[in-house]
């Protein structure tokens, strides 16, 4: 029934009116991709919200209560309780919420009542700061190793590197970035003594915290390349490109690459979108003054404003950044443009 | 694991390896706090802070406690807290993804929760739900349960939606069993293995993840421990001890890797369970290897030659023959047909001809030839000819064109490098080209991509390739199956318009004896990898001499075909690439077989002008009277 | 036993309606072979009528309206009638064996005892002729042809009044395909069956069937008896299709081009007749004839005459009047 269900669009017919139709509807299919995009990303924003909001409200126990300890004051619980705004109704509550994250303000921490947006514009441009060189590597590390490697493993040939190239991955790809951070501090800042053990100062302090970042990311990407890649080497068009016999390089590099980085690109997206997550252990261990730090002592205190500012703002880069990987998607293989969703 | 027990004598190291560090890692969690339990927890504050040494392998920490005996007794925390995240996530998620893939009006909802989810890397979900539930075991247990969830539903959800939409689930429907049995029956057993699998490796990452949490120090709290929160307070003191950070490190890099080696091992068993080809006896008959050149001296003037050809697979399960003995040749302009049931190697034979046969495939002959061109010979020479002068057409046309590029593409991009045309000159041929096989607006078809044409088109345009180069061979591998039949017959004047056109020779590849008669000069009736018969288009349906291309085309119902009656059938099946028989091939299901067509293989052997024929008791010709004339027939050879 | 009749029948996935008002007849115990190429709606049409597919319009098998009875009723008729699919792979659960693959089909209610209920499995599987011995074997290790005997075996175990045999032979191999479809009419034959046979395949139709629809577009354009519209086809698309048939030795494929117009286009127009854009007779090849782009020539009516819905139905060359 497939092909009922799939028709066959624009086949064949008339030329000169359906010319003239068919750039129409592009740009109108454009339009209607973007949109759509957006629509679902502004859902998601505000569900989202909507989450770390509900979060607070879930909790057992009155949370600023929680934050304080036992020995605060009455008067200043009801102090905190009223800046908070928690003693208004709950609609009243969530529209302030929301008023308050639309302009910016993601209230005080409970703890040091410094304004959180103020403590995320410092922290978070470091976090980016590891994150983002350590997708660029990935990507330089992995889209090469996976290919060649399927190249050399494809049809069931090269079994050394095969198994080498799987063993080893798997290997890297099971040390969690925390344990490599703190194994890679133990050898170059304990022992070797060649990288500073925490900040950000220098160029050098870069170094370690973004390798313990790449390794993992790097192995599992290269191996959904390589798997993505011997998928593509299979295909029939590969074959009917060697049967024109278009020389090696040409059919890796115009035939095969482009089939390849629909999907690459897909994990490619889930991979940065990990990796932001990442840098909160791995800025743990070095000291990083990113979100990271800051999260894990904000949980520990339950400085719940804190709490939902951060939360809020890895979540929305991780939806953004979904957005922009499909927009990418959208450019690079029109069929994603007509697809579903 | 049951399957690991099954096979005792197949041990590799690639099984025994997770095999024993998973054994290892049970016995800990259930020994640990037994053996090492009191090193571990009492305090000595003499021997607090100590490095490595011979007394503390991995030193003590800051109340003098052995860190090895902490971190071994902590294996039972850290996996029991790994397995019940896993369960917790993948009770939860399999409940889902089962209810989102068959309620319809639910599924929706759900879907979209799961996609929002699953965009969210697992630690930020970790972290929230951490908040949520708590700090602590429990907390933290729900927490990568939770953010497990969404992976496992997605998981279940498209195994679901896969088996759903088969037909045996279709079929039992129409049974009318109700969609509990459908469950139960179908889906879950089915899916149910993969699901196991995708749990297996989970648990690795589980522990990864609640060690997070632990390092994060929003785990599991003191006193209690587990390797997370060992490596949070040694953290601190790696510069007085890094057996603090060494120990609880490889442990937890151990336990991941042991659960994905675990997990990739079954389901390499599982899968090759379900997909690994029968084991066949690997002796094969060779080729005597006689001088190969000698022959090919007389025979000039051919397109094509083919003397004694075999394709020959070395497989990790043993050595398969699809192609045993193919010999043919093809003079210039000459339209040839090969036609066969499946598993006769045709498809082979053409890939042979057209030098696509890849590793770990590997052609053998006596004489492989095109043109002047050696095809079992290497180097860019004879690629350069080939792309020249010879095209390929391939089955599903959907399938030969990339999606990617545009399909001016495809052919410019021969013409440019086997012809050195320059681009635009190559652009004006290829809209010129696709013009000349009927492709309406060539201009803007140049442009497009395949997706946006029907499959005739398709097809026309994989035949307008050929028309780039001085095509001399035009291969076609049943370029009609995949189409309707008043496209396949556009395809098939198309196909002889351009032979005809440009006096290309012609190699036609079909299982449809009927096809190949309304196209081609001569026929090839392949079976079980040999040529059994060849003969002119019309000696083939008047005078059939091998029992099976009389089968061939008895079987399949005609126009003519008298309705009272059955349509012949012959039992049995074709041997596979992977048998191997002394005598005939078609022996075994052959009404006409005797002793020698069992012990002895028959050669291909000349009945009549152009007409040959691979049998002892052929139907038709002079072989069919008796022994005496068979072997003077072969003595001719 | 009992009659299919299938009035008006229409069925929409998503926006696009891929059957348009269908309608016809299978008399008690004979065979209907619906034939068009892929996308005219005949497979449509099966899962329709077998309930797999949602529809508007009448299914009636014997005295009962499929679409407009109770749920409880729908499913009990339902069962009498079975549906045997194209690919016997996918058709069959992989870990089911043999027996358990057949057991699906019987009413459990109607044995008391299990070995009954296998001993008429062991009844099926001869009945198919098949080797009862392969009861144990799971579908994976059979044979294209045998694992197709077994889904026609677990389509009886439900005692069907009508088999809906969709495609049955088309990813088997000649020699195998002859097994089934001699299987399928001795069936037919001694059971009595109510078919309809869906196939590309005009040969196989003629050798199978009694009747015949042409399907185009999700209509039927032309019925009759399949003599009758193998004989004296008279909408061009059946025309075309016909004569589109390669057959061993004719060599005509080549040459009469006759039955065929410069189609300007794969696609069904929209408006008018939907065949027009490749009609040898309509407005392609003779520009006066604008009925076709105005008046839609196929009717809804069923019934057992030879009808074509073509406006130049009646003359071959097309030439005639407006019906």
């Amino acid at each position: 029934m497939s092909a009922q269900l799939a028709g066959e669009p624009d086949a064949g017919s008339p030329a000169g009116p359906a010319a003239g139709a068919a750039t129409g509807r592009g740009v109108g299919q454009w339009a209607f991709f973007v949109g759509r995009k957006l629509l679902r990303l502004v859902v998601s924003l505000l569900i989202l919200v909507t989450a770390t909001f509900i979060m607070v409200h879930l909790i057992p126990g009155d949370p600023v209560l929680a934050a304080l300890g036992d020995q605060a004051t009455p008067q200043l619980i009801a102090l905190r309780r009223h800046e908070l705004g928690l003693d208004l109704s709950l609609p009243a509550q969530y529209f302030h919420y929301l008023q308050g994250v639309v302009t910016g303000d993601f209230g005080r921490s409970i703890v040091t009542d410094a304004p959180v947006s103020q403590l995320l514009a410092t922290k978070f441009p470091n976090t980016l700061g590891l994150a983002i060189p350590a997708f660029v590597l990935v990507v330089l590390i992995a889209l090469p190793d996976g290919l060649l490697t399927a190249i050399r493993t494809r049809g069931g040939r090269g079994r050394v590197t095969r198994t080498l190239f799987v063993n080893i991955t798997g290997l890297l790809n099971s040390i969690p970035d925390y344990v490599l951070a703190t194994l890679l501090s133990l050898i170059f800042v304990v022992a070797i003594k060649a990288f500073p053990a925490a900040g950000n100062g220098t160029a050098a302090s870069y170094v370690l915290p973004v390798a313990a970042l790449v390794v993992g990311p790097a192995a599992s990407l290269s191996r959904i390349v390589r798997v993505e890649a011997l998928k593509v080497l299979d295909a029939e068009y590969i074959r009917a490109a060697k049967a024109r016999r278009l020389p090696t390089l040409l059919r890796y590099w115009r035939h095969v690459l482009p089939n390849m980085l629909t999907a690459s690109l897909t994990f490619g997206g889930m991979i940065l979108a990990g990796l932001i997550a990442g840098t909160v252990l791995v800025e743990n261990v070095f000291g990083w003054p990113g979100v990271g730090t800051v999260i894990a002592q904000a949980v520990i205190q339950k400085d719940y404003p804190l709490i939902q500012g951060i939360l809020l703002v890895l979540g929305a880069t991780v939806l953004i950044l979904n957005m922009i990987v499909d927009f990418v998607l959208g450019v690079l293989d029109p069929r994603s443009r007509m697809g579903a969703h | 694991m049951t399957e690991v027990a099954r096979k005792p004598r197949r041990f590799p190291l690639s099984t025994a390896i997770p095999l024993a560090l998973l054994l290892l890692f049970v016995f800990l969690s259930i020994a640990g706090p037994w053996l090492w339990g009191t090193d571990a927890e009492t305090s000595n504050v003499a021997v607090a802070d100590q490095g490595i040494s011979s007394a503390h392998w991995m030193g003590t920490d800051d109340l003098g406690r052995d860190v090895l005996a902490r971190t071994l007794v902590a294996t039972r925390s850290s996996l029991v807290l790994a397995v019940l995240a896993t369960i917790v996530g993948g009770c939860a998620g399999v409940a889902l993804g089962l209810l989102s893939a068959v309620s319809r009006r639910l599924g929706r909802l759900i879907d979209g929760a799961i996609g929002l989810l699953l965009a969210f890397p697992a630690l930020l979900l970790a972290i929230f739900f951490a908040v949520l539930f708590g700090i602590g075991s429990v907390g933290s247990v729900l927490a990568v349960g939770a953010a497990f969830a969404p992976g496992f539903a997605r998981i279940t959800q498209t195994l679901t939606a896969s088996v759903i939409s088969k037909e045996y689930v279709e079929a039992s429907r129409v049974l009318g069993k109700r969609p509990l049995y459908l469950t139960f029956r179908h889906i879950l057993p089915n899916i149910g293995e993969p699901v196991i699998l995708y749990s297996t490796i989970h648990i690795g990452t589980a522990v990864l993840a609640l060690s997070g949490l632990s390092f994060l120090g929003l785990g599991v709290q003191p006193p209690s421990y587990d390797w997370g929160r060992l490596l949070n307070e040694g953290l601190t003191r790696i510069y007085t001890n890094p057996g603090v950070g060494i120990a609880p490190s490889i442990a937890i890099v151990l336990a991941g890797l042991t659960f994905n080696m675990v997990g990739e091992r079954l389901s390499d068993i599982l899968g090759g369970r379900t997909a690994a080809p029968p084991k066949l006896p690997s002796k094969q008959r060779g080729l005597d290897p006689a001088p190969a050149r000698a022959e090919t001296t007389g025979t000039t003037g051919e397109l094509v030659e083919v003397r004694n050809l075999r394709v020959v697979y070395h497989t990790v399960d043993g050595v398969t023959t699809p192609v045993r003995d193919v010999s043919f040749s093809i003079a210039p302009g000459e339209k040839v047909g090969i036609v066969g049931e499946s598993g006769s190697g045709k498809s082979m034979t053409a890939s042979a001809v057209a030098r696509l046969i890849d590793t770990p495939g590997r052609v053998e002959a006596r004489t492989l030839r095109f043109l002047d061109a050696d095809l079992l010979g290497h180097g860019t020479e004879v690629d350069r000819h080939l792309g020249r002068n010879m095209s390929v057409v391939f089955q599903d046309p959907g399938e030969a064109l990339n999606p990617a590029i545009k399909i001016g593409t495809h052919l410019v991009e021969p013409s440019v490098i086997h012809q050195r045309e320059p681009k635009p000159a190559a652009r004006r041929k290829a809209i010129k080209a696709l013009g000349s096989v009927a492709i309406s607006d060539p201009a803007r078809r140049f442009r497009q991509h395949q997706h946006e044409l029907s499959g005739g088109m398709k097809q026309r345009v994989c035949i307008a390739i050929g028309l780039m180069g001085e095509a001399r061979l035009i291969i076609a591998d049943e370029p009609t199956t995949a189409l309707d039949v008043t496209v396949q017959r556009q395809i098939l004047r198309l196909i002889n318009d351009i032979g005809e056109m440009t006096g290309a020779g012609l190699l036609f590849i079909s299982h449809d004896i009927a096809v190949v008669s309304e196209l081609c000069d001569r026929i090839l009736v392949m079976y079980a990898g040999f040529v059994v018969e060849e003969a002119r288009t019309a000696d083939v349906f008047t005078s059939p001499a091998h029992p099976y291309t009389a089968m061939l085309l008895a079987a399949s119902p005609d126009m003519d075909t008298d309705k009272s009656r059955q349509l012949p059938t012959i039992d049995g099946r074709m041997p596979g690439p992977g048998v191997d028989l002394p005598g005939c091939y078609f022996a075994a299901r052959c009404p006409r077989a005797d002793v020698t067509c069992t012990e002895s293989a028959p050669p291909l052997r000349t009945l009549a002008e152009g007409h040959r024929v691979a049998c002892w008791h052929p139907l038709t010709g002079a072989g069919a009277a008796g022994d005496d004339e068979l072997t003077g027939v072969e003595a001719k050879i | 036993m009992a009659n299919l009749s299938v009035e008006n029948l229409r069925v929409r996935y998503g926006a696009a309606t891929v059957v348009r008002g269908v309608s016809f007849d299978v008399a008690d115990g004979s065979v209907v072979g619906l034939v068009g190429e892929s996308g005219s709606g005949k497979t449509t049409v099966a899962r329709a009528v077998v309930g797999l597919a949602g529809s508007s319009g009448a299914i009636r098998i014997g005295e009962t309206d499929l679409n407009a009875c109770s749920a409880r009723q729908a499913r009990r008729v339902r069962r009498k009638v079975q549906l045997v699919f194209q690919d016997s792979r996918s058709s069959l659960d992989p870990r089911f064996t043999v027996e358990q693959c057949v057991l699906e089909g019987i009413d459990r209610s109607e044995f008391r005892r299990r070995a009954d209920a296998s001993r008429r499995v062991a009844e099926l599987l001869e009945m198919v002729s098949l080797d009862p011995g392969l009861a144990r074997s799971r579908p994976g290790n059979l044979s294209g042809g045998q694992r197709q005997r077994v889904a026609i075996a677990r389509a009886l175990a439900a005692r069907p009044d009508v088999l809906i045999a969709d495609e049955v032979t088309a990813s088997l191999d000649v020699s195998v395909q002859a097994v089934v479809i001699n299987l399928l009419r001795e069936l037919q034959a001694e059971l009595g069956l109510t078919m309809v046979f869906i196939s590309h395949n005009f040969a196989l139709v003629r050798y199978m069937c009694d009747d015949l629809a042409v399907l185009f577009n999700g209509r039927i354009v032309e019925h009759g008896s399949v003599d009758e519209v193998i004989s004296a086809p008279e909408h061009p698309y059946t025309r075309s299709l016909l004569a589109a048939i390669p057959e061993v030795g004719r060599r005509r494929l080549l040459s009469d081009s006759a039955a065929e117009a410069t189609a300007i286009g794969d696609r069904p127009a929209v408006g008018g007749c939907d065949y027009r854009l490749r009609c040898p007779v309509g407005p392609v090849a003779h520009a006066d004839r604008e009925i076709c782009r105005t008046d839609d020539p196929v009717t809804e009516a069923g019934g057992r005459l030879h009808q074509a819905g073509c406006h130049f139905a009646h003359r071959k060359d097309g030439a005639g009047v407006p019906a």
